[in-house]
């Protein structure tokens, strides 16, 4: 096995932030600047490490939202309660602050545009970010492959990506359904939870062999998960990605 | 120091029992690749492949019928939750391993559902590792691994195979799952071995 080739150290790079985009009340994209960033696959995450004055550090993964484009590379966080990095990063960074980023991590929740067949994905909350990489990745790469997102939302003020989502969706490869969980926008009568009908509806079918990408809470991606595989979907097919409860 | 940030104070959750970067949780999180398998017990084996091919199988019941140890360890995850005095009940590879004939340096746990995980042979001996099937008194609930994990606490926990089905013992070390996608190939918390080159 060529390790030494692929094993690369991953050291901690500055990260200015150069731009600010809220998403909603409790979300928003911090644009980065990352001098010589090597560059990375959607779906991948990085990690933030921020100090203290008085040097106390504490770092937590991101998925970054923003296909490969050089240098400049987005997050989009949500505050978790409680959370540590994430409240700082949501409600007290601003435009010209610097913090640490290393990597990118993680080879398996993964989307490359040479990748065969359909793709399936499957977004609960937050769990979006990685998903709206590969879809970004998707529209810059010209790809003509059939993808599908199925966004699982408390109600319409909680979607993130809002703008983003309304300009993919104009492309005839992408189909994007909301799912609202709490409250629904009006015309749009169903309220609840991703289910078998929602996996029947609007995902592909198990004969359309797609790669299926599920990422959100623990439980979101497990029911969600079992959903598929229920539905007949291989097993082997449906990566997942999951926000623990303790994040943050 | 590196960069400081100003408006940043911290939860000050990390403590000087825990491994470096790690924070104390409460909660036992779940993480993992793929769906959840869902194996019965009475389908369910473990066999360990020796270098020279030979095959030991234990069945559920040839597993339940071996003496099992209560372990209480503090378990660390690489996503940086710790959990401290975790308790199982399980059999240490001790004795599973007692009468594998074997001088093989590397292991490859494999688990159902495909995941794999590679470890070196002397972290699986001397009272590091057991094959657990029950947490806190009660069986391993399938989104934890169960109906049996492998349990090496003193390694990150993606170490710990979740679903694990049989060991492949070898002379080389090839990689594992994660370790293939970008995590360290040992992974010592306590020396933070997080990613390749750490």
């Amino acid at each position: 096995m060529e390790r030494t080739a692929l094993r690369r150290r991953l050291s901690w790079q500055v990260a200015t932030v150069t731009d600010i985009r809220p998403e909603t009340a409790t979300a928003r994209t911090l644009v980065l600047d990352v001098p010589d960033w090597a560059g990375h696959l959607a779906g991948q995450h990085l990690d933030v490490r921020l100090t203290a004055p008085d040097g106390y550090r504490a770092s937590r993964s991101y998925s970054v939202s923003s296909d490969w484009r050089g240098d400049t590379i987005e997050l989009t966080v949500e505050v978790v309660p409680d959370g540590e990095v994430s409240p700082y990063l949501v409600d007290v960074v601003k435009v010209g602050d610097q913090f640490e980023v290393r990597g990118p991590v993680g080879g398996w929740f993964v989307w490359k545009p040479e990748q065969e067949g359909p793709v399936q994905l499957i977004g609960g909350g937050s769990g979006i970010a990685p998903l709206m990489a590969m879809l970004r990745a998707h529209a810059t790469s010209g790809s003509t492959t059939p993808v599908r997102l199925i966004y699982s939302v408390r109600r319409p003020a909680s979607v993130i990506f809002v703008g983003d989502l309304k300009e993919l969706a104009a492309s005839e490869h992408v189909d994007v359904r909301l799912v609202y969980t709490r409250e629904a926008p009006a015309g749009e009568p169903r309220v609840g939870r991703i289910d078998a009908d929602v996996i029947g509806q609007y995902a592909f079918t198990p004969v359309d062999a797609p790669t299926s990408y599920v990422c959100g809470p623990t439980p979101f991606v497990e029911t969600v998960a079992d959903l598929l595989v229920e539905a007949g979907h291989d097993p082997a097919r449906v990566r997942t990605e999951r926000f623990g409860p303790t994040g943050g | 120091m590196g960069i400081v940030s100003e408006g940043f104070g911290g939860r000050r959750r990390s403590r000087a029992d825990l491994p470096p970067g790690q924070y104390l949780t409460q909660d036992f999180p779940v993480l993992s690749a793929g769906p959840t398998p869902h194996i019965r017990t009475e389908h369910w084996e473990f066999v360990v492949t020796s270098e020279s091919g030979e095959r030991y199988r234990w069945d559920w019941a040839g597993l339940m019928g071996l003496p099992a140890e209560e372990i209480t360890k503090d378990i660390h995850c690489v996503t940086r939750w710790s959990k401290l005095e975790t308790s199982w009940k399980g059999v240490s590879l001790d004795t599973l391993l007692a009468d594998v004939e074997t001088a093989a340096d590397f292991a490859m746990a494999h688990s159902y559902g495909g995941y794999t995980t590679n470890l070196p042979m002397e972290d699986l001996l001397d009272g590091q590792a057991w094959i657990a099937y029950e947490y806190d008194g009660e069986p391993v609930d399938p989104e934890h691994g169960g109906p049996a994990r492998l349990l090496v606490p003193h390694l990150y926990f993606w170490k710990s195979a979740k679903w694990v089905r049989g060991l492949v013992l070898s002379d080389s070390e090839d990689l594992g799952f994660w370790e293939t996608a970008g995590y360290h190939e040992y992974g010592d918390p306590w020396k933070e071995q997080r990613y390749a080159g750490d």
